[in-house]
């Protein structure tokens, strides 16, 4: 059967240059900590991984801490800021995160709020799924001096809202209170200069973008006062403990650089084939409905702009339908997508993104999201719409049932 | 045909699965998710609405090779069955959970919601077996009398029996069932059995009552309306009952007393000797009558059961005619030679003829002839 993949929000293929760098290094031995030949061989390449991850986000090659992936860099950012920020400043308990954060930053806060003191603000976004920056204000107008962090995603995995995180950073930084972005589905998608952004702290992994999956960074300013969260042999300023993947990090370096040098031509092939998809979607199936930004149009490539949406993606309700329904049918007729959010057990529940964006939980209910990627081809973008009509007929048929109408009883 | 087997990730659904693979059917295997937080259920490993359990069932998917995906169901086992199972105790009747489950979830959600993106049956790993007779379906017992589910089958009716299928149907014991699952490499083989109500985690049905319904003090009296001592709530006790009455003064005769009636309205629990639990006059509700039973009113010969591990009685047994007395859609049963005790409202009557099951109705009500002192239950 012909199968398109278009779930590479969730994980894309390794580039062929990474995963050879990366088998290349798993047939050497060498820990990078150790003080001999090896070790020193392992060290020099995990420095350079660095410094080649650092020039491609923007950074200092110091700011770059290793991870094992974006959901450990992110409570290390929650975590390890909050605890770092209120030693000596008790007052400091205010975390305010948007409403529709990944839950890899959503969950630490909200234990942090069960464990450790912490009270947490959700920022509230628009309809389109962007951080109301009046709220923003207002919050930290009135209590700056309560506040810990501020954390808001660069672009949102569901709905693909690009946030404006230097306005963010602007009015944090009035206040002092330092800013961390989770740039996880942003990173090889758009333009990410740390620097630049003003950041305080940025998480960034490697599978999302060529490299393998179990690697990751934050990459962080070095004022930024930060508590470890792993303990141990005190690895990456000691805030970071365990053995450096050696492997696994050349081969996120070696993605990300090649990511980042190909993505304006990328971004510009991906986002016609997606405007293909999503145009071609709603004539098809006129009741569909796009979520986040309707405006699919890259900036002009001036090299400062940035799309309201991530190019790449593509998220759509189809009223009267289950989410899981249609990703059955369409996984059955070879096209693999995604519901949006997906928990341990692999239930889709009404996405707590869509419900943040004000849709109504009968409409979060029948989401798909269809995420391109590097692999990604005109053939994937026919399969999707010669299949789909069908698709959602018959996922309607069964949502009726599911809702009570025209069930027999 | 194209089959979706309902996986609990237990032992029996895995090797239903396997089964009908193996009879050479298109299946894909659907796990039900029936609960709305993140911590499911029940964390231990003998429920079947865990992480875990969801886990298990897509391993076994894999192992037999089917595509496997997990299905939310849970806003509607909240709305019927665990919303069914507080209203019950609250009016005081004793709710069977796992048939309003097949009734509400397995053979109407997900049976409805199958046909409609294109299966032809849902195979479940139930005891039961389905016999073709001129050209229709009947529901029979198990040969595995110890495990046979008939009892809690019967309320899917005869239009969605044509649509049900039960590959465990000709096992005649369990070890049977779990050495099929070892040679086909299923590592659930060995995992124990499930037997409390999935959603009450600890097994604390009473617990999780006043969780639920708060505690509503009231009054244990006898017969003549005599207070023998007080509840917390009158949902927490069940027709038969004989343990956790608390009362202080033992009767007057030294017997044992046993929960007679639960009134909810004025909240009391009426307490007694165990003859006055024996009752030989059922009546039921919302019957369910499959193809070749008579329901023209006349009475006729068949046995009942009316617990999930009960013994099966000869009972004369008439559907309700539309204008009779008894509650529309109802069903009456006399037991003429001997007697049921602790025949709770809430609970199955299921009607058989040998192994086939006729028909089934809710209890509504039951009495001894020649006493009234249920009859108020059967009006209620």
């Amino acid at each position: 059967m012909t199968r398109a993949y278009l779930d590479h929000a969730a994980t894309t293929p390794m580039s062929s240059a990474a995963l050879e760098a990366m088998t290349a290094e798993l047939a050497r031995t060498g820990n990078p900590s150790s003080l001999h030949t090896a070790g020193r061989a392992a060290r020099r390449t995990v420095e350079e991984s660095r410094e080649a991850l650092a020039s491609a986000v923007g950074a200092r090659p110091s700011e770059v801490l290793f991870t094992g992936g974006g959901t450990e860099a992110d409570n290390l950012a929650v975590k390890g800021i909050f605890w770092g920020r209120r030693t000596g400043h008790p007052e400091r308990r205010r975390i305010l995160v948007s409403a529709v954060e990944h839950h890899a930053v959503l969950d630490p806060a909200f234990w942090m709020a069960e464990h450790s003191g912490a009270e947490i603000v959700l920022l509230p976004v628009d309809g389109d799924g962007r951080v109301d920056l009046r709220v923003l204000r207002e919050e930290l107008a009135a209590n700056a001096a309560q506040t810990a962090l501020v954390s808001v995603m660069w672009a949102n995995n569901e709905v693909g809202t690009v946030q404006p995180v230097r306005e963010i950073v602007q009015l944090a930084h009035q206040h002092g209170v330092p800013v961390h972005s989770d740039a996880v589905q942003a990173l090889g998608q758009l333009p990410v200069d740390f620097a630049a952004s003003g950041l305080d702290a940025m998480t960034v992994t490697a599978h999302k973008l060529g490299g393998p999956v179990g690697t990751g960074a934050l990459v962080a300013r070095k004022d930024l006062p930060m508590t470890p969260v792993l303990h141990g042999g005190g690895q990456e300023r000691g805030v970071r403990s365990g053995t450096l993947d050696v492997a696994g990090i050349r081969a996120f370096a070696v993605a990300a650089t090649e990511a980042v040098s190909s993505l304006p031509e990328r971004a510009v092939r991906l986002a016609a084939l997606r405007d293909r998809l999503v145009w071609g979607v709603l004539e098809r199936v006129p009741d569909a409905v796009l979520r986040g930004p309707a405006d699919l149009a890259l900036p002009p490539d001036d090299g400062a702009g940035s799309p309201a949406r991530l190019p790449a993606n593509a998220h759509l309700t189809f009223p009267g339908c289950e989410g899981d329904s249609l990703l059955y049918l369409l996984d059955s007729a070879g096209v693999e997508v995604s519901t949006g959010s997906a928990c341990q057990a692999g239930v889709p529940r009404p996405s707590h993104v869509l419900l943040a964006m004000g849709v109504p939980e009968v409409e979060a209910r029948g989401a798909l999201r269809f995420s391109l990627g590097a692999t990604s081809t005109d053939a994937d973008v026919d399969l999707v719409l010669e299949v789909l009509p069908g698709v959602v007929d018959r996922a309607r048929a069964a949502g009726l049932v599911s809702l009570g109408v025209g069930g027999a009883r | 045909m194209r089959v979706l087997a309902a996986m609990s990730g237990g032992v029996d659904s895995a090797v239903a699965a396997a089964l009908a693979v193996e009879a050479g059917h298109e299946v894909v295997g659907v796990h039900m998710a029936l609960s709305r937080t993140r911590d499911q259920f029940r964390t231990g490993s003998r429920g079947c609405c865990s992480i875990e359990d969801a886990g298990d069932a897509r391993r076994a998917a894999d192992v037999i090779g089917i595509p496997y995906y997990v299905w939310d169901l849970s806003e509607r086992f909240e709305e019927t069955v665990v919303a069914d199972f507080l209203a019950e105790y609250e009016a005081g009747r004793t709710p069977n959970p796992c048939v309003r489950c097949n009734e509400h979830i397995k053979f109407e959600a997900l049976l409805d919601r199958a046909t409609a993106l294109g299966f032809d049956a849902v195979a479940t790993g139930h005891y039961a077996r389905v016999v073709e007779r001129d050209g229709r379906r009947e529901l029979h017992r198990s040969p595995n009398t110890e495990k046979d589910q008939s009892y809690v089958l019967a309320v899917m009716g005869p239009e969605r029996l044509e649509r049900a299928i039960f590959p465990l149907g000709g096992y005649a014991s369990k070890a049977e069932v779990r050495a099929e699952a070892e040679r086909r490499g299923l590592s659930v083989s060995a995992k124990p059995d499930s037997y409390d109500i999935c959603f009450v985690a600890d097994g604390d049905t009473r617990g999780f009552l006043r969780d639920r319904l708060g505690s509503r003090p009231g009054e244990i009296v006898d017969t003549e309306g005599a207070v023998l001592g007080a509840h917390d709530g009158a949902y927490a006790f069940t027709v038969g009952q004989r343990k956790g009455l608390r009362i202080d003064r033992p009767a007057d005769d030294g017997r044992p007393r046993y929960v007679l009636d639960v009134q909810p309205a004025q909240n009391r629990v009426v307490v007694g000797p165990a003859e006055l639990l024996t009752v030989d006059t059922i009546t039921g509700s919302d019957a369910v009558w499959f193809a070749g039973a008579d329901t023209s009113g006349t009475w006729f010969d068949a046995e009942v059961q009316v617990r999930a591990h009960g013994a099966p009685v000869a009972a004369r047994v008439r559907a309700a005619a539309p204008d009779d007395d008894v509650a529309a859609s109802g069903v009456e049963v006399h037991l003429p030679d001997e007697r049921l005790r602790g025949v709770a409202p809430g609970q199955s009557v299921v009607v058989y003829e040998g192994t086939r099951v006729v028909g089934q109705a809710t209890v509504s009500g039951a009495s001894r002839s020649g006493s009234a002192s249920r009859t108020a239950v059967a009006a209620r």
